[in-house]
C-alpha cells in the first residue's frame, strides 16, 4: 500500500473565496432559487405527470387567488418572520439560539394561562395586558436561564437550547393535560369561547390584521435597533470578537443576557400572538417548527430584518404553495416539506458557492 | 433538529405507505359495499358543479384518516361526484389552521364540508357562524347538539356494538388457548392500548372486554395510555409491555401499525380497529373492528343538495353499517368466530341483548371514583349521570341507566360510558 502511495493532484480544490461584489453573491443566490424552483417542478413533475408550468401555475393560485389566501399567506409569512427577528440579535453576537420553538411555546403557554386563570377575573383591557407582560416575560425567562449559563459557566449554548426545547414542549403537554376539555382527550379545546376573554382584538375586521402590523413594527424596531444603536453595536462586537469587546470596554456578560432577554421577549410575543390572537388554544405544536425554520430565514437573509422579509415570503410561498399542490394533485403531506427540503438545500447550497470556489486542477493527463 | 425529523417521516412515511397499503388493500373483500341507507340518493341528483371539501387531520398513514378518506372516496364515488369537484385538505391541525381551510374550502364553492377530527370542532363551528349558507358536518364531536345551529352537524356510530363483537372473537381465542393449555398465567388476560383516558377510548375498551366476558367469564383486562392518537414507537412499546405482563391478547384504539406489529413480532393474537392489518400481521389478526363513514356522508351529501335538514346529531350503527367487522382471518381466530359474532349481532340489532347490560359488570364506586354512578348491594349500576351536554363543567346533567342497561350513542352520538369498571386495571 505504501508504495502505491503517490502525490496526485485532486481533480478540483476548494478555496475561500475573497469577499466578492455584492451583486455577483445576490446574482448566485437568485440563480439558486432558480435551480430550486426548476428542480422542484421536475420533481412535482415525476410524481404528477403534469407540465411544470401547471405546477407553479398551481402554487401561485395557491398563495394568491383569494383575498382570504393572500391574508393566510401574510400571516404565515409575519409569524415566521416574528421567530426570526428574535433569533437574529443572538446570532448576530455569535450566540446559537436554537431554543426558540421552546421560547414560543412558553410565551403561548403564558398567555394561555393567563386567559384560562385570570380570564373571568380581570377587565378585558387589562387582562391583554397581563398577557403581554407574561407572556414577554416567560419567553424572555426561557431564554435567560442558557444565557445566564453561557455568561457564568461558558456552557454551550446550542445544546442547551436546544434541550430548553424539550423542557418546554414537556411543560405544554404537562398543563394541556391539566386544562383538557373534555377530560380526558388531550385537547384545551378553545379558550373562553363563549366570553372571547383574552382574544386579541382584530383590526379592520381582519384577523390576521393585528398579527401584520406587529411583525412590521418589530421588523424597523430591529433593523434599527441592530444597526444604529449602542446595543446593536456592542452586541455585534461581542460577536466578532469577545476580546476586542472587553478591550473597548464592552461588558460582554451583560450584552449576552440582555440580547438573550430580547430574544426571548420577542418569542413570547410570536406565542401571544398565537395564542391569543388566532389558535385561541394551546398544544405541543403551536410553535409548529418556526423556532427551527426561523434559523434558516435569519441566516439566509445574512442577519438583516429588511431580507428577511423577503426569506419569509420565499418560505411561506413554498409552503402554502406546496399545499395547495398536494391538494389539487392528491398527494399526502409529505409533498410540501419535500419541496421545502429542496428549496432549502438549494438555499443554503448557493452560500457555499458565494463563499468557497471551486478550483479545477490545471490539465492533467488522465483527465476524463 | 426539525428537519432530521422531516427526512426521517418522510422515510418512514413512504414505508408506511407500502405498510399500510399492503396492509388494507383487501380489507373490504367480505363486506357488502351496497348502501342501504341515504335512499334519499335514488331521488336526489347531485348537480354537475356541486362541490364537496373534506378536512383530515393527517394523511394516509394514520389508520383513522385513512379510513375517513377511503369513505369519502367511495361515497362520492357512488354518488357520481366527479373528482374536479371533490378537495381533500390532508394534514390540518386541530388550531385556526382548521377554521382557515374551512373558509377555504368556502371560497371555493364547497357547500358541503366535513372534518374529521375532534379537536376539529370549535374551528368548524366558528366557520359555520359564519358561512350560514354551507352545511358543516363534523365526525366525533358532542356541540351540534346544544349550539343549535341549522348549519353544523356532528355524528359517531354506535361503535361499542362493534367493538363487543370484536371482543367476542377475542374470548374465544382466550377459550382456545386455555383449553390447548397455551394460556401464560392462571386465568386469560388481555392488554389493551389506548390513546387518552376519556369516554371515547373507555367506551370502547369497556365495550370490547364485555365482549370477550361474555364467552370467557374469567377474563381480566390491563389497559395502557400513550396519550397520543399517533405514536407508532409509543404505541408499540406500550403492547411490548403488556405482553411482558403475560397478557395473552391485545387490542388497541390508537391510530398506527404500532401494537399490531408488535403483536405479530412477538406472536400474541390481536384485534385491530380502523380496518384490517391481515397482510402486514398474517399469523395474529383475528378481525378488526371499524366506522364505515361513507352511509353517513352519502346521507349528509344528499341532504346538502336536496335542502333537507339532517339531524344536529346523527348515531349509526349495525343496521345503517355504519358499524363494521373486518373478514376474520382464520389463521388466527378460534373455530366458531364467525358463528359467534353472526349470533351475537343479531340479538343487538333485534335488542334483545345489551353491551352495557347491568349484570354484565359491577362497578366500586369511592369518593374519587365513578363518582357520577349508583350501585346495588351486589356492585350492580342502577343509575349514571353522565356529562352529555359537554359545557365544559364536566358535570353529569343525563341519567343514561334504565330498562336495565346504560344507554350509550342514544342521548347524543359521540360516546360519553366513562366509567371504570371492576376487571379492568389501568397501569
Amino acid at each position: 500500500m505504501q508504495n502505491e502511495k503517490k502525490v496526485r493532484e485532486p481533480l478540483f480544490h476548494i478555496a475561500k473565496r475573497p469577499a466578492i461584489a455584492w451583486h455577483k453573491a445576490w446574482g448566485i443566490r437568485a440563480l439558486s432559487i432558480l435551480a430550486a424552483l426548476i428542480f422542484a417542478g421536475i420533481v412535482a413533475m415525476a410524481l404528477t405527470g403534469e407540465n411544470p408550468l401547471a405546477i407553479y401555475a398551481t402554487m401561485i393560485k395557491g398563495c394568491f387567488s383569494s383575498e382570504r389566501r393572500i391574508w393566510m399567506l401574510l400571516q404565515t409569512l409575519v409569524m415566521l418572520l416574528c421567530v426570526s427577528l428574535a433569533v437574529t440579535p443572538a446570532f448576530k453576537m455569535h450566540f446559537w439560539n436554537i431554543g426558540a420553538e421552546g421560547q414560543v411555546l412558553i410565551g403561548g403557554l403564558a398567555t394561555a394561562a393567563c386567559m384560562i386563570y385570570f380570564g373571568d377575573k380581570l377587565p378585558p383591557w387589562l387582562l391583554i395586558i397581563v398577557m403581554v407582560i407574561c407572556s414577554m416575560a416567560a419567553g424572555a425567562i426561557w431564554a435567560l436561564i442558557p444565557a445566564i449559563f453561557k455568561a457564568k459557566f461558558n456552557t454551550n449554548e446550542t445544546l442547551f437550547t436546544l434541550m430548553m426545547n424539550y423542557v418546554g414542549i414537556q411543560l405544554v403537554s404537562y398543563f394541556v393535560i391539566v386544562w383538557e376539555n373534555p377530560k380526558g382527550s388531550g385537547h384545551v379545546g378553545v379558550i373562553n369561547q363563549v366570553s372571547q376573554a383574552g382574544w386579541l382584538p382584530t383590526i379592520g375586521n381582519q384577523k390576521y390584521m393585528l398579527s401584520v402590523i406587529v411583525v412590521l413594527a418589530l421588523t424597523v424596531f430591529m433593523y434599527i435597533y441592530l444597526k444604529y444603536s449602542k446595543h446593536g453595536y456592542e452586541l455585534t462586537v461581542v460577536g466578532e470578537s469577545e476580546n476586542t469587546a472587553r478591550y473597548i470596554g464592552v461588558n460582554v456578560n451583560k450584552v449576552i443576557i440582555r440580547t438573550m432577554l430580547l430574544s426571548g421577549a420577542i418569542c413570547g410575543i410570536a406565542g401571544l400572538l398565537l395564542v391569543g390572537g388566532t389558535d385561541h388554544t394551546i398544544s405541543t405544536t403551536t410553535a409548529g417548527g418556526r423556532g427551527f425554520t426561523a434559523i434558516m430565514v435569519s441566516w439566509l437573509a445574512k442577519f438583516n430584518p429588511l431580507y428577511m422579509i423577503a426569506t419569509s415570503f420565499l418560505l411561506a410561498f413554498f409552503e402554502r404553495g406546496a399545499s395547495e399542490i398536494s391538494t389539487i394533485f392528491h398527494l399526502d403531506q409529505a409533498f410540501s416539506d419535500i419541496i421545502s427540503g429542496i428549496i432549502l438545500f438549494f438555499i443554503i447550497g448557493s452560500e457555499f458557492f458565494i463563499n468557497y470556489q471551486i478550483k479545477f486542477t490545471k490539465p492533467a493527463k488522465e483527465v476524463k | 433538529m426539525k428537519s432530521m425529523k422531516k427526512i426521517v417521516a418522510i422515510v418512514l412515511a413512504a414505508l408506511l405507505v407500502v405498510a399500510v397499503f399492503a396492509g388494507c388493500s383487501k380489507k373490504d373483500g367480505g363486506e357488502t359495499t351496497t348502501a342501504t341507507t341515504a335512499k334519499a340518493e335514488d331521488t336526489t341528483t347531485i348537480p354537475a358543479d356541486f362541490k364537496v371539501g373534506f378536512i383530515f387531520l393527517h394523511d394516509e398513514n394514520s389508520t383513522y384518516d385513512l379510513n375517513f378518506i377511503n369513505a369519502a372516496k367511495e361515497a362520492c364515488k357512488e354518488l357520481g361526484i366527479a373528482d374536479e369537484n371533490i378537495i381533500m385538505k390532508t394534514g390540518i391541525d386541530e388550531s385556526n389552521a382548521c377554521y382557515d381551510t374551512a373558509m377555504d374550502l368556502v371560497d371555493q364553492g364547497c357547500k358541503f364540508i366535513f372534518a374529521d377530527s375532534f379537536g376539529h370542532e370549535p374551528f368548524m363551528i366558528q366557520a359555520a357562524k359564519e358561512a350560514t349558507d354551507v352545511q358543516f358536518f363534523h365526525a366525533t364531536g358532542t356541540k351540534a347538539h346544544t349550539e343549535k345551529l341549522p348549519n353544523y352537524h356532528n355524528a359517531f356510530a354506535s361503535i361499542y356494538e362493534g367493538r363487543y363483537l370484536a371482543g367476542i372473537a377475542a374470548g374465544m381465542k382466550l377459550n382456545e388457548l386455555k383449553d390447548a393449555g397455551k394460556l401464560k398465567g392462571e386465568t386469560a388476560k388481555m392488554g389493551y392500548v389506548g390513546a387518552f383516558p376519556y369516554a371515547e377510548v373507555k367506551s370502547g375498551y369497556t365495550s370490547f372486554f364485555l365482549g370477550a366476558k361474555s364467552v370467557c367469564p374469567e377474563v381480566t383486562m390491563e389497559v395502557t395510555f400513550t396519550n397520543s392518537w399517533y405514536d407508532e414507537a409509543a404505541e408499540k412499546d406500550a403492547a411490548n409491555n403488556l405482553i411482558a405482563r403475560k397478557c395473552d391478547l391485545i387490542s388497541q384504539h390508537a391510530d398506527s401499525m404500532g401494537a399490531p406489529t408488535a403483536c405479530e413480532n412477538a406472536g400474541i393474537p390481536n384485534v385491530s380497529y380502523n380496518g384490517s392489518t391481515v397482510e402486514a400481521c398474517p399469523n395474529t389478526f383475528i378481525v378488526s373492528s371499524k366506522i364505515n363513514w361513507a352511509p353517513y356522508m352519502k346521507l349528509a351529501i344528499t341532504n346538502t343538495v336536496a335542502g333537507k335538514t339532517t339531524e344536529a346529531d346523527w348515531t349509526g350503527t349495525l343496521e345503517t353499517e355504519s358499524v363494521q367487522l373486518t373478514e376474520i382471518n382464520e389463521k388466527a381466530a378460534a373455530k366458531g368466530t364467525q358463528e359467534a359474532i353472526d349470533a351475537a349481532k343479531a340479538e343487538l340489532i333485534a335488542g334483545t341483548r345489551h353491551v352495557y347490560d347491568v349484570k354484565n359488570f359491577t362497578v366500586t364506586v369511592d369518593k374519587d371514583k365513578n363518582v357520577n354512578a349508583k350501585v346495588d348491594d351486589k356492585g350492580n349500576l342502577t343509575s349514571y349521570t353522565a356529562d352529555v351536554d359537554d359545557m365544559g363543567d364536566f358535570k353529569g346533567d343525563t341519567e343514561v341507566v334504565k330498562d336495565g342497561y346504560f344507554h350509550e350513542s342514544e342521548f347524543r352520538s359521540a360516546p360519553y360510558f366513562d366509567i371504570d369498571i371492576d376487571g379492568i386495571t389501568i397501569l
